[in-house]
């Protein structure tokens, strides 16, 4: 498992390349590797939006991380886990976030995958503040992610 | 007591800060708190509380030393 947060822009497709090699060995047990990739888009809802400032709470977004995806290797005996977030200012096209999963068959790494993303978007402490074409406004959740740690 | 607080995202905006220390308070819950620090504001957005890194509900009780965290709904990813 691998969990990194950056503040500079990175290529997904050779972090998912060094993660295999290096840290799974190219482990020929896996039969399977499902990706997830979010990048930026030049719109959300009515704006144009020419760059997105991504925060996040240290210490707290790296533990529900870990934790989210120890999860789904535990549920899914995953043989990999990998999830990389970016922080800071981005611009459209910028990969956002890569959660990526190895396991022996295919079902398990589809459902990993899906199950990270969701528990990511839904628990892991970041927010989006997008620069638009009306000025700065901080990213809503819509209903489908919206936290389940809401308590008011 | 003393406590630490911690504000993110819209909720830094609005206190105008993002962090501070509280001393010589009295025990109480994170929600109370929270109702103290925006006693004189009219604050309609969500709220999500989380004590030394774990998010908690609004009755959750705090202790001497805690890591307070108040922010909005994540939208990450």
């Amino acid at each position: 498992m691998k969990i990194e947060i950056i503040d500079d822009k990175f290529d997904p497709w050779q972090s998912l390349v060094d993660y295999k090699k290096n840290e799974l060995q190219n482990d020929p047990k896996i039969g399977a590797s499902s990706i997830f990739l979010g990048t930026m888009r030049d719109f959300n809802e009515d704006y144009d939006v020419d760059a997105m400032h991504l925060e996040h709470y240290p210490g707290m977004t790296e533990k529900y991380l870990e934790n989210i995806v120890q999860t789904a290797i535990k549920k899914y005996k995953l043989i990999g886990g990998l999830v990389i977030h970016r922080v800071g200012l981005l611009e459209p096209t910028d990969p956002i976030v890569l959660v990526a999963t190895w396991s022996d068959h295919r079902d398990s790494s589809f459902s990993a995958t899906r199950d990270i993303m969701e528990s990511l978007k839904s628990e892991a402490p970041f927010w989006k503040k997008e620069s638009t074409d009306k000025g700065f406004r901080w990213v809503q959740p819509v209903d489908k992610t919206e936290s389940s740690n809401e308590i008011q | 007591m003393k406590v630490q607080v911690k504000y993110f995202a819209n909720i830094k905006d609005l206190m105008g800060k993002d962090t501070e220390d509280i001393k010589d308070m009295n025990s109480i819950t994170v929600g109370e708190l929270w109702l103290n620090l925006t006693k004189d504001m009219d604050i309609q957005i969500k709220v999500l509380y989380a004590v030394n890194q774990v998010y908690v509900s609004k009755d959750y009780k705090l202790n001497d030393g805690d890591e307070i965290a108040f922010f909005p709904p994540v939208t990450g990813g």
